[in-house]
């Protein structure tokens, strides 16, 4: 009973995360109070429900008389928070300013102008988790990270996690990504993923969305196309919770589906697991924090009963003990 | 070339020992046992540091070389100017010509540019724009007439060079008389130093763009406010800027974590000391050098005059502490009586850290160093300019927004008497009187961009955060007054605008959301009197600096405030400053933390 609550609470969270992510900027003019909406206990009377891209823009940049003059009914309409929902992203006024106008059609001179960071190239690798997993039975590792190599908006993106039990590897995955920024926190990701190990390896497409939902939470839901008509989604979920400035607990979910039952790989169609684990870190500096967790992974539909006649349990709890750094 | 030492220095700690602000003996590489130096750091030169020696004359050699150098105690090499960190004072008169040989012995090229000097624009010094560099190996000759007297600076305009020790002061005699009256005179340069690669710096903040702030909300300090306040007024204070994934203690993207603060390269511990005698009219021109550091300063027991800003005369007016930030310069006038010493207490704008430095009698005397403030959270005001009244319900108790009046100043606006008494945020009353039509650019609305300010402040008698409410009298922009007026009395034709922009989670910083390789020129027509309205659409302050011409900073009624190089706006401010376009050629125009300079926070503007 009290496994289901809290498979209740994650599947809310999951629910939540994915309404944030696709309300957001890219697909809405100002932040949609569809991601509000979806929020437990926000105050609906500040919202500003019938915010329309018009309207909004309207009321906010419009003269300053206007705004004296709203001021009294701000709560009621277009209360504070809604202001601060168009503060950013949407799509420019037709009368937008033309960034370029002031140019009057000069460009720069003969003398080869000067190349700042914008146009340089940075990079950065971060390993998420480097854990030992140990479980009643077994004790395995982990690894799962990120680096990126680009521009500002336009980088590559390489994602790999694995699991190495016994010194095999068990499962990995490793996507290459083209990561496109198209808001303020959210980049697309376009690109391939390839997942080896035990049993017979799966190539996919991959588009995804990865980036800062609000309050902070990181987000990252992918949806891959594989061949035969396979389909999945993964999606993952991470908050960074700040005890102190150097002590910090990281709650984490990741869940994954799939639209077709893949036999070979103990995989039913539809949920097939979901973990959510809480990481506790210490940055002895800002690049290196060592961590411990604990993790409760549950398998769901067939690929549960697919693991079940494999001899595995279907859910199980983890303890971890790893690192978290990047360079 | 004449070369004239300031009165040589007693460093009163010569104690090696390595201190958060800093070693003592700043820069004393030399006293590192020749075994325990690096290989690099018995082959270079040492870096001279503490009061620069000053250059006098119409005929000068600069030599730019990496020299070694140890603030910290980690032995570093520095980029320097003849040796020394700050680089030599240039001593000019209005009226000469000057001829400046720079050459450069680093294997990268440099630049030298001279900050708020009026020049043709092929002597100013900004590689790619007016002119190409000086490569390694050569020597560039800069010539031209100096039209203006006062405090200045120089600077490179490469890379990062400035950051690595290659910046100096320039005082120019009037061809006339000097307006201020002083004793003595002392260049007070300050400056903030790594230890680290600045680029390495610069790839970090694009990696984690909070990674030098510790001073982020924690869950400690929530329930520290739940048990203050109240389990509802917590939540509240913390909702807005969670939701709008902002953080309220952004004040400095750098801070003391890797950030020495140097006085006349000199180390907190290492004291730089102005010697004066009680009764004295002492002059201290401050020179903002930090290259992303804005300064608190202040003289515990001293009132402070400010008399000259940028390098103008302005009306005197006496403060207790002012904020500048990197590019500006502040003189002030002080009286020190008696036979004491007093702490010359520069804090960072974050509060991570401060430059200090003392005023005595005699060498080897200290006074008490203040504590730091407290940092404070910047206010709803900071991130969404008059919409943050805090009358408005569901605002309360967030983000501490500063309902009392803060201190209102000597300069504040004549034609705000109506709301001059009345309790209010800053900037309500100005932007209530003014109708202001915000225009966006269209590209301030993609991923460049975290936020649009639709209802920015106006006013200028805003000390700006950690400064509201100090209990001390602060400076602020609407107490300067240029003396004379502005240089050209004809309005402006037309008026252009931009805004300030960036996005703090990418680590990126644009003018209307377009970093520089993205953006065009700005052409001001030759000869036109044209009005620039700079909108501060982030939640940092920005000190703007336009190369080549004045900015004649107004008040937000229009009325001529003060003749600038560099103005410094606040977040989610509205400025408007006149320009008279007569200085022909390609100019830099850029935010002067380098940071931000270097992500693109920068335009060319072209006068033809």
């Amino acid at each position: 009973m009290k496994k289901k609550r809290v498979n209740f609470i994650v599947v809310a969270m999951v629910a939540l995360s994915m309404s944030a992510v696709w309300a957001q900027e890219p697909t809405a003019p100002a932040i949609t109070t569809t991601e509000m909406d979806t929020m437990p206990g926000m105050d609906h009377s500040q919202m500003n429900h019938g915010s329309t891209p018009g309207a909004t823009q309207d009321g906010m940049s419009g003269s300053a008389q206007d705004t004296g003059h709203d001021m009294k009914n701000m709560n009621k309409s277009d209360g504070m928070d809604s202001a601060g929902m168009s503060m950013r992203g949407g799509s420019a006024p037709v009368d937008a300013r033309d960034p370029h106008a002031y140019s009057d059609g000069y460009d720069f001179g003969p003398i080869p102008r000067p190349r700042l960071a914008d146009e340089h190239n940075f990079g950065s690798v971060l390993v998420n988790r480097l854990e030992s997993v140990m479980t009643s039975d077994n004790t395995s590792a982990t690894y799962d990270l990120q680096a990126w190599y680009g521009r500002d908006y336009d980088r590559v993106v390489l994602k790999a996690e694995g699991d190495i039990d016994n010194g095999t590897l068990e499962e990995a995955s490793t996507e290459l990504l083209w990561g496109y920024a198209v808001a303020t926190f959210w980049d697309t990701q376009l690109g391939v993923r390839y997942d080896s190990g035990e049993g017979p390896d799966r190539t996919w497409l991959a588009l995804g969305i990865q980036g800062l939902a609000p309050y902070w939470f990181e987000v990252d839901a992918t949806a891959y196309i594989g061949d035969e008509g396979r389909t999945a989604l993964g999606l993952e979920a991470e908050y960074e919770l700040l005890l102190t400035q150097k002590l910090i607990l990281q709650p984490r979910i990741e869940a994954n589906a799939y639209g077709k039952r893949d036999p070979e790989l103990g995989i039913g169609s539809g949920l097939s697991d979901m973990s959510a684990g809480l990481r506790l870190r210490y940055e002895t500096r800002r690049e290196f924090a060592p961590y411990l967790g604990v993790e409760w992974a549950r398998k769901f539909g067939e690929t549960k009963d697919f693991a079940r006649a494999a001899g595995e349990d279907p859910s199980e709890t983890r303890y971890v003990a790893g690192v978290r750094l990047w360079f | 070339m004449k070369r004239i030492f300031q009165p040589s220095l007693v460093l009163p700690d010569r104690s090696r020992r390595r201190f958060i602000q800093g070693l003592a003996a700043g820069g004393a590489i030399l006293g590192l046992s020749p075994l325990l130096k690096p290989v690099w750091a018995r082959e270079a030169a040492a870096t001279a540091t503490g009061m620069a020696p000053v250059l006098s004359g119409t005929e000068f050699d600069l030599t730019i070389a990496e020299t070694a150098v140890n603030f910290t105690g980690t032995p570093r090499m520095a980029t320097t100017i003849n040796g020394s960190i700050p680089a030599p004072i240039l001593h000019w008169r209005e009226g000469d010509t000057v001829t400046l040989r720079v050459t450069n012995r680093l294997t990268v090229p440099t630049s030298i540019h001279w900050h708020g000097i009026i020049l043709p624009y092929q002597m100013d010094g900004v590689p790619g724009v007016s002119f190409k560099g000086i490569p390694p190996g050569e020597t560039f000759v800069y010539r031209f007439k100096v039209q203006q007297s006062g405090t200045y600076w120089y600077h490179s305009h490469s890379g990062f060079q400035e950051q690595t020790g290659m910046y100096g002061a320039i005082i120019i005699d009037p061809a006339r008389g000097n307006r201020i009256r002083a004793d003595r005179d002392y260049v007070v340069q300050l400056s903030d130093w790594t230890d680290e690669d600045p680029m390495s710096v610069f790839a970090k903040l694009k990696k984690q763009s909070d990674y030098y702030n510790f001073n982020q909300p924690t869950a400690v300090d929530f329930f520290r406010d739940v048990a203050d306040k109240g389990m509802g007024a917590a939540l509240d204070k913390r909702r807005m800027w969670n939701r709008m994934r902002m953080s309220p203690t952004d004040l400095a993207d750098i801070s003391a974590h890797t950030y020495t603060f140097l006085m006349n390269g000199t180390t907190p511990a290492g004291n730089w000391t102005g010697l004066f005698k009680p009764g004295e009219r002492v002059r201290l021109r401050f020179i903002g050098s930090g290259t992303q550091s804005f300064f608190d300063v202040r003289i515990p027991g001293l009132k402070m005059t400010v008399v000259h800003v940028d390098g103008q005369d302005v009306e005197p007016v006496t403060v207790d502490e002012f904020r500048f930030g990197p590019g500006e310069t502040y003189d002030v006038i002080v009286e020190p009586k008696g036979d004491r010493a007093y702490t010359i207490f520069a804090q960072a704008m974050d509060r991570t850290g401060f430059a200090r430095g003392t005023l005595a009698p005699r060498a080897g005397m200290t006074d008490e160093v203040p504590a730091l403030d407290k940092p404070e959270w910047l206010t709803m005001g900071d991130m969404m300019g008059t919409m943050s009244h805090g009358d408005m319900p569901g605002m309360q108790g967030m983000g501490g927004i500063d309902h009392s009046k803060h201190a209102m100043s000597g300069g504040m606006a004549k034609g705000d008497v109506q709301d001059a008494q009345v309790p209010r945020e800053p900037g309500m009353a100005v932007a209530a009187a003014a109708p202001i039509r915000v225009r966006h650019a269209r590209t301030e609305y993609g991923p460049s961009v975290d936020m649009r300010v639709d209802a920015p402040r106006t006013n200028l008698d805003d000390p700006g955060i950690g400064l509201r409410n100090n209990g001390r009298h602060v400076l602020t922009y609407a107490d300067l007054h240029t003396i004379g007026g502005p240089l050209d009395k004809r309005g402006a034709e037309r008026e252009i605008e931009l805004h300030l922009t960036g996005n703090m989670e990418r680590y990126t910083w644009s003018i209307d959301g377009l970093e520089f390789g993205k953006s065009t020129p700005v052409h001001f027509r030759h000869g036109e009197r044209l009005r620039v309205i700079l909108h501060n659409d982030t939640m940092m302050t920005h000190p703007m600096h336009l190369h080549g011409m004045w900015s004649e900073l107004q008040s937000p009624d229009g009325r001529f405030l003060a003749r600038r190089h560099t103005i410094s706006v606040q977040p989610a401010q509205r400025v408007g400053f006149l320009v008279t376009a007569d200085a022909l050629g390609r100019w830099a125009w850029h935010c002067h933390l380098l940071y931000h300079m270097d992500a693109g926070m920068f335009r060319e503007v072209v006068v033809a």
